[in-house]
C-alpha cells in the first residue's frame, strides 16, 4: 500500500515564476514515492484572452509561457517518474499535449504519454442562449454581448482517470484549481467519492497549494512586524500527503521563505467565502475543524479535514468583450506638490466633460490613499502637503478612441497642467468581463473525454 | 494591564482575496492571548463601516476559533471587480491592509508578539 503521496506546486498564476519547479523537482529526486508536480496558471480572464488566439491559430490558445513552464523540468520528470499535472492548456488542450511532444523531442527525452482532459468548453455544446438562459450566480447581464468564452470547472475525476490509462503528464483547461492536487490523490490512494471526508482533505491540501508560494512565506512579509527569510530565493510548496487525508505542507531544502501555522491559515482563508462550505466540483470542503500542528522546520501537519456532499451544479465562467479601458498617470513632487496633483485631477474632470466622453471617470492621487480611497474621498492618512505624488485617471469606454482620447488628455498636462508635472504615461487595453453561471453536470458529463497521445 | 487604542495590526495579520465583487478579507491573531480581544470586538458593523465608502454592501463574518481566525466576507466592495473596476488595485489586494489599520482595538501588552514594534508604545 502506498503510504504517502508527494505535491509540489511549480506555479501559482498565469506569469508566476518560470524557476520555481526546480528545487522541487531536485527534492523529488531522492523521494522514493508517488509524486506530482502541479502549475496552476489559468485565471478567469486568462481563458478568455487564449480563446482569442485560438481562434485566430487553431494550433494556439494554450498558456502562452508553456515553454517557459514545462522546458527547464520536462527531461528530469520524465527520468524521475514525476507526473505533471497542469490547466496549461487553457482554451486548447489538445494543441499544448502537442507542444509538449515537441518539447520532448526537441530536448530528446523519452516520450511522454499525455493525458489530455476535454469538455470544458460549453461553447463547444451549447448555443449562446443556452448560456445566457443559465441561471446567473455573479457578474453582468451579457445578454447584448457576444460570449467569447464559456468554460464549465470540471472535477478531479478526469484527471484520475488519465493517470489511470498510464499518463505522465496530464493536461487539462478550465479545471477546478485544487483538482489539480486531488485528482492524483484520488488515483494513488483509490479515495471513493463517498469518501467526502477524504475528498474534503484533499480538496483543503490542493487549495493550500494552488497559489504556489503563497503558503510558503511569500505575499506574507510585512518587515519587523512578520518577517520572512531570503524572500527573493522563496521556496514553492510541497505536500506531503498520507493516505487518511491527513497532510505536511512543507518546501525544498535549501530554499527561502517560511512554512508556519500563520502562513498556512493564511492561505487557507484566501478567496474563501464560508470555510465550512467550500464549494468545488468534487466536494463541499470543510475547513472549520481543521488543527495545524508544528512538524519540524517549515513542515506544518494538517489534519482534520472534512467533506460533504458536492453542489449539484457546476459553475462555468463566461466572457464577453467590454469595451477598453484607458488609464493614465503623471507625477508632481515637491514643494505644495498634493495641491497641484489635486488641480491636475480637476482639469481632466472639466476637460473629459468638455469633449463629452460619456462615463464614469476615477480619478485617484497615487501617495494620498489611492488604493483604499479616491479623489473625493477623504484619507484617514496624514498627507503631507510637499511630496512624492502621481495623479491617476481611469475610464471604460466602448470605443477604443475614446479610450486614448482620455489618455491623450492627461498627457497634455505637460503643457497645459499644473507647474511642474512629469513622467506621464498612459495605456488603453482591451476589457473582458466575466460572470458566473450555474450549468447541469448532465449537460456537461457526457462531454468530458479523455485522451491519451 | 494597561489597554490603548490601537490599530489591529499590533496583534493580527491579514490576507484580502478576491472573487468577482466580493472580497474576503481573513484576521487572524498572532497570539492566543489576543484572540479574545479579535473574536468579541471584530464585529460585522465595525469591518462594515470601514469598507462603506469604497460602496461595500454587506459584511458576513465567518469564525474558526481552532485557528484564531476570522474571515469577512464583503460584498460590492471591489468597484464591480478584477474585470470591470476603475481601481489601481482592482482585486482589492492591499485592502488586508486597510482593515489591519482602520480597526482600531482596545489593546493589552501581553496581546502583542514580542519582537513587534507595537511594544514600544507601552514604554515611558
Amino acid at each position: 500500500m502506498i503510504e504517502k503521496v508527494f505535491i509540489g506546486c511549480g506555479a501559482g498564476f498565469s506569469g508566476d515564476r518560470f524557476d520555481a519547479s526546480i528545487p522541487i523537482v531536485k527534492e523529488f529526486k531522492n523521494i522514493n514515492a508517488p509524486k506530482y508536480l502541479m502549475f496552476e496558471v489559468l485565471a478567469e480572464r486568462t481563458l478568455a484572452i487564449a480563446q482569442q488566439f485560438r481562434l485566430k491559430n487553431p494550433e494556439e490558445g494554450y498558456s502562452p509561457f508553456l515553454d517557459s513552464y514545462i522546458s527547464p523540468i520536462l527531461d528530469d520528470c520524465l527520468e524521475n517518474n514525476i507526473k505533471i499535472i497542469s490547466n496549461i492548456g487553457a482554451a486548447n488542450p489538445m494543441g499544448a499535449a502537442k507542444r509538449i511532444l515537441e518539447i520532448a523531442k526537441k530536448q530528446n527525452t523519452k516520450k511522454p504519454t499525455i493525458g489530455v482532459v476535454l469538455g470544458d468548453d460549453l461553447l463547444d455544446y451549447m448555443s449562446n442562449d443556452e448560456i445566457l438562459d443559465s441561471p446567473t450566480m455573479e457578474g453582468l447581464d451579457f445578454s447584448n454581448n457576444k460570449i467569447t468564452a464559456a468554460n464549465v470547472y470540471l472535477g478531479a475525476q478526469p484527471i484520475a482517470e488519465a493517470l489511470k490509462k498510464g499518463a505522465d503528464i496530464v493536461i487539462v483547461g478550465r479545471t477546478v484549481d485544487s483538482a489539480l492536487a486531488l485528482g492524483p490523490l484520488l488515483y494513488e490512494f483509490k479515495w471513493k467519492q463517498n469518501e467526502l471526508d477524504l475528498i474534503g482533505s484533499g480538496t483543503i491540501c490542493g487549495h493550500l497549494l494552488e497559489c504556489g508560494a503563497q503558503v510558503t512565506g511569500a505575499y506574507f512579509a510585512d518587515p519587523g512586524f512578520k518577517d520572512v527569510p531570503d524572500l527573493a530565493n522563496v521556496g514553492f510548496p510541497i505536500a506531503e500527503v498520507s493516505q487518511d487525508g491527513s497532510f505536511v505542507i512543507t518546501k525544498p531544502e535549501e530554499t527561502g521563505g517560511l512554512v508556519s501555522k500563520a502562513t498556512v491559515t493564511e492561505q487557507l482563508l484566501y478567496e474563501t467565502h464560508d470555510p465550512s462550505n467550500y464549494l468545488v466540483p468534487d466536494v463541499t470542503a470543510d475547513m472549520t475543524n481543521l488543527t495545524l500542528e508544528n512538524n519540524g522546520k517549515n513542515r506544518i501537519l494538517v489534519q482534520g479535514g472534512k467533506g460533504k456532499k458536492s453542489p449539484e451544479k457546476l459553475k462555468a465562467t463566461i466572457c464577453c468583450d467590454n469595451g477598453f479601458m484607458g488609464e493614465a498617470e503623471i507625477s508632481y513632487a515637491g514643494p505644495n506638490a498634493l495641491a497641484r496633483a489635486k488641480l491636475a485631477g480637476e482639469v481632466i474632470s472639466e476637460r473629459i466633460q468638455i469633449l463629452g466622453l460619456q462615463g464614469q471617470l476615477r480619478v485617484e492621487i497615487i501617495g494620498a490613499g489611492s488604493v483604499h480611497y479616491s479623489m473625493n474621498e477623504t484619507s484617514s492618512y496624514q498627507l503631507p502637503e510637499n511630496g512624492d505624488y502621481r495623479v491617476r485617471t481611469s475610464a471604460i469606454y466602448p470605443k477604443k478612441d475614446q479610450a486614448q482620447q482620455m489618455v491623450d488628455e492627461v498627457m497634455s498636462l505637460y503643457c497645459c497642467g499644473p507647474a511642474a508635472g512629469g513622467g506621464g504615461r498612459g495605456y488603453v487595453t482591451p476589457q473582458s468581463s466575466t460572470a458566473s453561471i450555474l450549468v447541469n453536470r448532465d449537460t456537461v458529463e457526457p462531454h468530458i473525454q479523455i485522451k491519451i497521445i | 494591564m494597561i489597554k490603548l487604542d490601537l490599530p489591529v495590526h499590533a496583534i493580527a495579520h491579514a490576507r484580502a482575496g478576491d472573487k468577482g465583487d466580493v472580497s474576503n478579507i481573513s484576521l487572524i491573531s498572532y497570539l492566543d492571548s489576543g484572540w479574545d480581544n479579535i473574536f468579541n470586538l471584530a464585529t460585522e458593523e465595525k469591518v462594515y463601516e470601514i469598507f462603506k465608502h469604497l460602496g461595500a454592501t454587506k459584511v458576513q463574518r465567518f469564525e474558526l476559533p481552532s485557528l484564531k481566525a476570522l474571515n469577512f466576507v464583503i460584498q460590492s466592495a471591489l468597484g464591480g471587480g478584477v474585470n470591470s473596476s476603475l481601481r489601481l488595485d482592482r482585486h482589492g489586494k492591499t485592502l488586508s491592509s486597510h482593515l489591519l489599520h482602520e480597526l482600531i482595538l482596545p489593546i493589552s501588552e501581553d496581546m502583542i508578539p514580542s519582537n513587534s514594534p507595537y511594544l514600544k508604545k507601552f514604554k515611558g
